[in-house]
């Protein structure tokens, strides 16, 4: 999960990372109080989760309180890469001599954590990666020795840092290093990291990404989540327990498991482009148990959902038979019919695996106007296809 | 032979009083895995009887070990508490502990691995949030079902579970040699490298067969790893084209960033490295015959 700026310079506020004050508003009426509160002169931050946002004119400097208010009103509302900006932050102001980055992320590839820092801040580090590769430092961190202050002098004179920071700069990433553990962060990034005129530090702007599994010992961070932003489909599900993602074409998958699901949307596309180019509608895996209540659960999301003309079931027993799937099939349609929603679209349903014999018995049984089978996985994906281009 | 796990196993179940692991404890002695124990602090001494198998409960890994001569644990325990029995586990030297449980926090599958390495990397960890593996007619360490396929001379590697048993299935009348599903989680134990490696050892594999999907690098890596150390053919299919960037699709680790991460780039490092990639299951279960034939 993404956090916006404001809500990162909370987190690093928190655990001791030194940033300017600042505070965030969803009205422009909100910024005089605001910005009187935090000295008259502030900057208005555009609230979005993509980058490019000072380019598209979603930073404004404000000299007063009154000029903050009208910089909030000309940034709420303003559309940057697609992201309606709902909500600015107001931010203290400081003079900046140079411009630094630092970071803690996941190395997948080594298994462990990584630090990266570089001189050269301000810009995306992706591009100081590409041009000036030598300007940015990258050293391994354990995940149980952490971030003493041996590490972080390594990674500051890794990174070449200026030898009167070199103090200060261990505090800020240690204080860093306890916000990406103690928050069970995937990413924290501070860019800029800025030296004022003066010589003290400063994290002026940040990225932090957390880890929804760490949810069971990290409670408070439900409330960061952007409810406002989520798509009212995706939200439903989730209330339901639901592993759904809502994409934009005509055919609506269901599966059970993570892969067999992702492949699902690879086979419905490719069937899709002989079908008037018809694309899978969303992702939605219903896990090993597929039981009924799922099943009716994730039907009810997908014939939710306007942009769907067709419904493929992907179904692979293993340890789930194919009978108790075929069963919640059946019994979800009844339970949808009898709350009155609507189903009306064709549901094209491939069970194999685990009594696949016995669970199509089941569905040419109950007979269903609406259900179809096919045999095979390629099979389903055109029919579908093809149902949802008609 | 098979990789990683065989007739001669001894396998003891962390969480086996569960009910998680009482339901799969009973699949895979159903199987024919040698279950020798279960682990469980507060049920040590006690006996859990499994359809007229008693299986004794120790309270820890190590007395497990000690009691029992088993070289293998499958962990069940919930994810709240799964840090603690893989790092007893490493402590304990178990050669191989394979981690069933979903939904880890990254944090703690990094603190696991690194212990392991800090411990010199006695114990093979496999997974977590994966099915395990199977060594068909042999024995059974997981969740995956052991009646889709039969022995045989394929090797085959997934992140997915259902992949894995779609793949199982398709080729179920060739058999496989052992099937080892590592997860899709960001970090896990061992990799696709690995089974690669295992699997070109391994005098009864004729043919591997490699599942991936979107997120991190490791396909990329294993393509650069097949061109330089495995002679058997490959085979490989790369789930999630379709996926868009910047969303989760079920696995933690599924996920495209910015450009990388991509089922395109895979499937490209891959074929560059003169890997049969399929476009969907089906059709890699086709050029999957088609190469152990020619």
């Amino acid at each position: 999960m993404d956090l916006f700026e404001y809500q990162a310079r909370d987190l690093f506020a928190k655990h001791g990372v030194p940033v300017l004050g600042g505070e965030v508003i969803d009205t422009p009426e909100a910024a005089r109080e605001v910005a009187e509160r935090l000295g008259g002169r502030v900057v208005v931050k555009a609230q979005v989760k993509t980058g490019g946002r000072g380019k598209a004119g979603g930073v404004k400097l404000a000299d007063d309180p009154a000029d903050a208010v009208e910089k909030a009103t000309a940034i709420l509302g303003m559309d940057i890469k697609g992201h309606t900006v709902h909500k600015v932050m107001l931010a203290q102001t400081a003079d900046i001599a140079e411009e630094y980055y630092v970071s803690f992320l996941l190395d997948r590839a080594n298994r462990t954590f990584l630090a990266m820092a570089s001189v050269e801040g301000g810009m995306e580090i992706e591009e100081v990666a590409a041009t000036k590769p030598e300007a940015l430092a990258k050293v391994p961190v354990d995940a149980n020795e952490g971030v003493t202050d041996a590490k972080a002098r390594e990674i500051i004179e890794a990174a070449k840092f200026p030898a009167e920071l070199h103090d200060q700069l261990v505090e800020v990433l240690k204080s860093l290093w306890t916000v990406f553990i103690k928050e069970d962060a995937l990413l924290v990034e501070v860019n800029p990291l800025a030296k004022t005129p003066e010589g003290k530090v400063l994290a002026i702007d940040g990225k932090v990404s957390l880890d929804e599994n760490a949810r069971f010992r990290q409670p408070e961070h439900e409330a960061l989540e952007d409810k406002a932003a989520a798509n009212p489909l995706e939200a439903a599900a989730k209330a339901k327990g639901l592993n759904y993602v809502k994409l934009d074409g005509e055919v609506g998958i269901i599966g059970n498991g993570a892969g067999l699901v992702m492949s699902t949307l690879d086979v419905v596309a490719y069937a899709g482009e002989k079908h008037g180019n018809v694309k899978p509608a969303n992702f939605l895996d219903i896990g090993g148990g597929a039981s009924a209540e799922v099943m009716a659960n994730g039907l009810e999301i997908i014939l939710g959902d306007p942009d769907v003309k067709s419904v493929f079931v992907n179904v692979f027993g293993g340890i789930t038979a194919c009978d108790a799937v075929a069963n919640g099939i059946v019994q979800a349609l009844e339970l949808l019919k009898s709350k009155g929603e609507d189903v009306n679209k064709p549901l094209v349903v491939r069970l194999d695996g685990n009594n696949a014999e016995l669970g199509r018995t089941i569905l040419t049984d109950a007979n269903h106007p609406l259900v179809q089978q096919v045999d095979t996985m390629d099979g389903a994906a055109e029919r579908a296809a093809e149902l949802a281009a008609k | 032979m098979a990789i990683f796990l065989t007739k001669e196993s001894k396998v003891i179940v962390q969480g086996m009083t569960g009910s998680e692991g009482q339901k799969h404890t009973r699949r895979m002695l159903a199987s024919g895995t040698n279950i020798v124990g279960g682990v469980n602090p507060r049920k040590a001494g006690q006996k859990v009887d499994f359809d007229g198998q008693e299986i004794p409960v120790f309270g820890t890994v190590k007395e497990a070990i000690e009691a029992t001569g088993a070289d293998v644990t499958v962990i069940f325990v919930p994810e709240k508490f799964t840090k603690d029995a893989v790092i007893e586990a490493i402590d304990a030297e178990i050669p191989l502990a394979v981690v069933i449980t979903e939904g880890i926090a990254v944090h703690d599958t990094a603190s696991f691995w690194a212990h392991a390495q800090a411990k010199g990397n006695k114990t093979r960890i496999i997974g977590p949030n994966c099915p395990g593996l199977i060594t068909p007619g042999q024995s059974n360490a997981g969740i995956i079902p052991s009646d889709i396929t039969k022995p045989g001379r394929i090797g085959l590697v997934s992140k997915s579970g259902t992949l894995t048993y779609q793949m199982m299935y398709e080729l179920r009348d060739i058999g496989f040699s052992s099937c080892v599903g590592i997860g899709g989680d960001p970090i896990i134990g061992t990799t696709h490298i690995d089974c690669l490696k295992a699997f070109q050892d391994d005098p009864d594999t004729d043919l591997i067969v490699m599942i991936g999907e979107i997120g991190g690098d490791a396909e990329e890596r294993a393509a650069a790893y097949i061109k330089e150390h495995v002679t058997k053919p490959v085979v490989g299919y790369v789930a999630g084209f379709t996926a868009p960037e910047g969303k989760t699709m079920g696995h933690a680790g599924a996920i495209v960033s910015g450009s990388s991460g991509t089922a395109q780039a895979k499937k490209e490092a891959l074929e560059a490295a003169g890997v049969k990639v399929g476009k969907t299951p089906s059709e890699t279960a086709r050029l999957a015959r088609a190469a152990l034939n020619g």
